[in-house]
């Protein structure tokens, strides 16, 4: 717990407090680029790029470990790994739009595909006299224990440009999520755009394959967006409180790795965004599971109150033991179901709304589709005081309805 | 010779089976476009395997395949239920699901690493098929002897089983797979039960991950529900020869992997030898490559 504290506060170290540091920025630049990805509905693109780093990786080490007998140099693996996720995602690009294949399967192919190749080259590697073959199996699931403070640099200069790159671009990337085709007609060349968005993606997975591992750290790019759709709107908004839950979630993982030994920070990190998410879904208060459920509650009292108020005009028998129950803590039953004077007189506005807007559909059908009426909405609030005129005035005296129709 | 029937026979039968039972699933994921589930599943098998490991204190394949069973049934309600309450894409759910189910796995894994378990990630991941030896297998006759062919590796019968199990599903619910992946609607209408089908389809998706899992590891799984049935879809527009193009596919690229694997070294001059899992995989890949570059039927539909 102490050593918790002391690592949330940077008091453990300049190595800790580095890689706790570019840990934030990468999640800061997964989740603003994972955005735009999840809003292009394309989020398992990711999954792909990242098994498709895995055979750039074990060739970047046969390469450098030839050379200078041990394979491990970060800048060399990063660039084979880049190069061999821009030739996956390439693959994935052709195969969608090229044959009748889906993206999904095109997806699934690639990684599998590509991941089994990176196996099959470990295997060389296993069977090669080279040095620091344990650092390439730290890529599956991440290690941050041994990074240097020039790794951790590394990777959070990278993160920075990929914010500033975010940053520049928003707009058309915003455009092109939303509407390509307006995008197109704006003088965008959507395609490039696209490829920009994944081409940043691309950087975000290959720099966190030292920190998450190649499986985890789709899931950065993919929780804190999903996340931060629980908590607005609005995409701009969206981006950057998705940036800011990376950061956390980064922060809190790293932190909570270097508790004990051998806690492994990838895990750690995608279960703190996932703990994140995980409230999220249940207490946002516009999309959680939580207020779904009073929303509905709500709606379902308020049609039984409707329903009964308008029986009690109409003089039908109420059966239901909701509408009852509701009707009379309300003070318009009384306990052996007679209505009282409010009662009545609530039900005689009910039945009048519910004859205005009758009324309001059979004059005007086009408008009325128009408004979303769910039976429950007020016409006052819908209509303007001089057309509700109107309408009353056109409304039969009472009881003549039956035969007006 | 002897060799061949000692260490070769058996994981090559497996890598056979395997192949063809997940390719014929693969066949309908492909088709319904729901080819990453089997991605999705294949990887929250591991903790559902550590959590049984741990539970239970050993590595006995009963309860890990409970565990694995059991860790895909939640993947699939946890998928459901984000989509639905949470109103998520049901690929961000996806990924949400088997991204996190994988971290807690990987999480425990390594926490129990202490007490000196045999199991990590890369098994899991890569497999271990050049460990299936049949020690009794010394040559062709053992075939017929009833005491060698006792002491086959037991993952042999469970992929059978399991490779029985879904040709059955496939014979019996024939019909309602078929309309269920073309008009979901349609079949609901005609009451084919789509989302039963559905459920069912994907339990024996988890089934087939879980029994290849244990014998190849995950890789090669994703890879052959995928690839084969992905390179028949390229190849004919009839859904009966597409199942036979994919079963094809799948004899080839098992076979033509696991001798690469294990002899292709050997033609080079290197005396060394290569995942299988991973070269099976890799074929099957090249054998979709092919497919997307000379198919007969690869160019999507005129619109």
């Amino acid at each position: 717990m102490e050593t918790w504290w002391l690592a949330l506060t940077f008091r453990l170290g300049y190595n800790t407090s580095l890689v706790t540091l570019g840990t934030m920025l990468l999640g800061a630049g997964a989740g603003m680029i994972g955005s735009f990805i999840l809003l292009r509905k394309r989020s398992l693109v990711s999954d792909a790029i990242s098994h498709a780093t895995l055979p750039g990786l074990a060739l970047a080490f046969i390469v450098v470990g030839l050379i200078q007998g041990d394979g491990r140099w970060l800048p060399a693996l990063l660039v084979g790994a880049a190069g061999s996720a821009a030739f996956g995602l390439w693959a994935v690009q052709r195969i969608s739009e090229r044959t009748r294949l889906g993206e999904d399967a095109a997806i699934g192919a690639v990684l599998s595909t590509f991941f089994a190749f990176g196996v099959v080259l470990i295997t060389v590697i296993q069977a090669m006299p080279v040095s620091g073959q344990a650092g390439l199996t730290g890529y599956l699931v991440g290690a941050t224990a041994g990074m240097v403070a020039a790794e951790a640099q590394l990777i959070a200069l990278c993160a920075l440009g990929v914010l500033l790159a975010v940053l520049v671009w928003r707009r058309s990337f915003l455009m092109v999520c939303f509407d390509a085709e307006f995008a197109r007609t704006q003088g965008l060349h959507t395609g490039r755009v696209d490829l920009a968005m994944l081409a940043l993606l691309m950087v975000v997975v290959v720099i966190g394959l030292k920190v998450t591992g190649l499986i985890l750290i789709v899931a950065l790019t993919i929780i804190p967006p999903v996340t931060a759709r629980f908590w607005t709107d609005r995409p701009l908004h969206m981006v950057i409180l998705a940036a800011l839950l990376g950061i956390l979630a980064g922060y809190l993982g790293v932190t909570l790795s270097s508790v004990t030994e051998g806690l492994p920070t990838g895990p750690l990190i995608v279960l703190s965004a996932f703990g994140l998410f995980f409230v999220s879904f249940l207490f946002s208060p516009r999309r959680g599971v939580l207020a779904s459920l009073l929303a509905h509650q709500r709606f379902r009292r308020r049609v039984h109150l409707r329903q009964g108020l308008l029986a009690v005009a109409r003089d039908e028998p109420i059966f239901d033991n909701l509408t009852l129950r509701i009707l009379q803590r309300r003070g318009y039953l009384r306990r052996d179901g007679v209505p009282t004077a409010p009662g009545r007189a609530a039900a005689r506005d009910a039945e009048h709304e519910e004859r205005l807007w009758a009324l309001y559909r059979e004059c005007q059908p086009e408008d009325a589709l128009q408004q979303e009426h769910s039976g429950l909405t007020p016409i006052a609030s819908v209509l303007s005081p001089d057309a509700i005129m109107t309408l009353e005035a056109q409304l039969p005296p009472n009881g003549k309805q039956e035969a007006r129709r | 010779m002897s060799d061949f029937f000692m260490f070769s026979l058996v994981p090559l039968a497996v890598a056979v089976v395997i192949g063809m039972t997940c390719a014929l699933l693969g066949n309908f994921l492909v088709l319904r476009r729901q080819s990453l589930i089997g991605d999705a599943i294949s990887h929250v098998a591991l903790p559902g395997i550590v959590a049984s490991f741990i539970l239970t204190g050993m590595l006995a394949s009963g309860a890990m395949m409970l565990g694995a069973g059991v860790s895909a049934l939640v993947t699939v309600v946890m998928i459901e239920l984000i989509r639905r309450l949470g109103r998520v894409e049901v690929s961000a759910a996806m990924g949400v699901t088997f991204t996190s189910l994988f971290a807690l796995g990987v999480l425990l894994l390594e926490w129990h690493d202490a007490a000196g378990v045999h199991l990590d990630v890369e098994h899991a991941l890569y497999g271990n098929l050049e460990s299936l030896i049949w020690f009794e297998g010394t040559g062709p006759y053992a075939l017929f002897d009833p005491l060698a062919l006792a002491e086959l590796p037991p993952q042999l019968a469970r992929v059978v089983l399991v490779g029985g199990l879904v040709v059955a599903f496939v014979a019996v619910f024939r019909r309602h797979l078929v309309l269920g992946s073309f008009d979901a609607d349609f079949a609901a209408s005609v009451r084919a039960r789509p989302a039963l089908v559905d459920l069912l389809l994907v339990s024996l998706v988890a089934v087939a991950a879980i029994a290849a899992f244990e014998a190849v590891g995950s890789i090669i799984v994703i890879a052959m529900f995928i690839c084969p049935a992905a390179a028949a879809r390229l190849m004919t527009d009839r859904l009966g020869a597409q199942i036979a193009w994919s079963q094809g596919f799948a004899v080839v690229a098992s076979v033509l992997g696991y001798v690469l694997a294990g002899y292709g070294p050997g033609w080079l001059g290197f005396d060394a030898s290569l995942s299988a899992a991973g070269m099976i995989a890799t074929v099957a890949g090249l054998l979709l490559l092919a497919t997307c570059l000379w198919g007969r039927r690869r160019h999507p539909a005129e619109a």
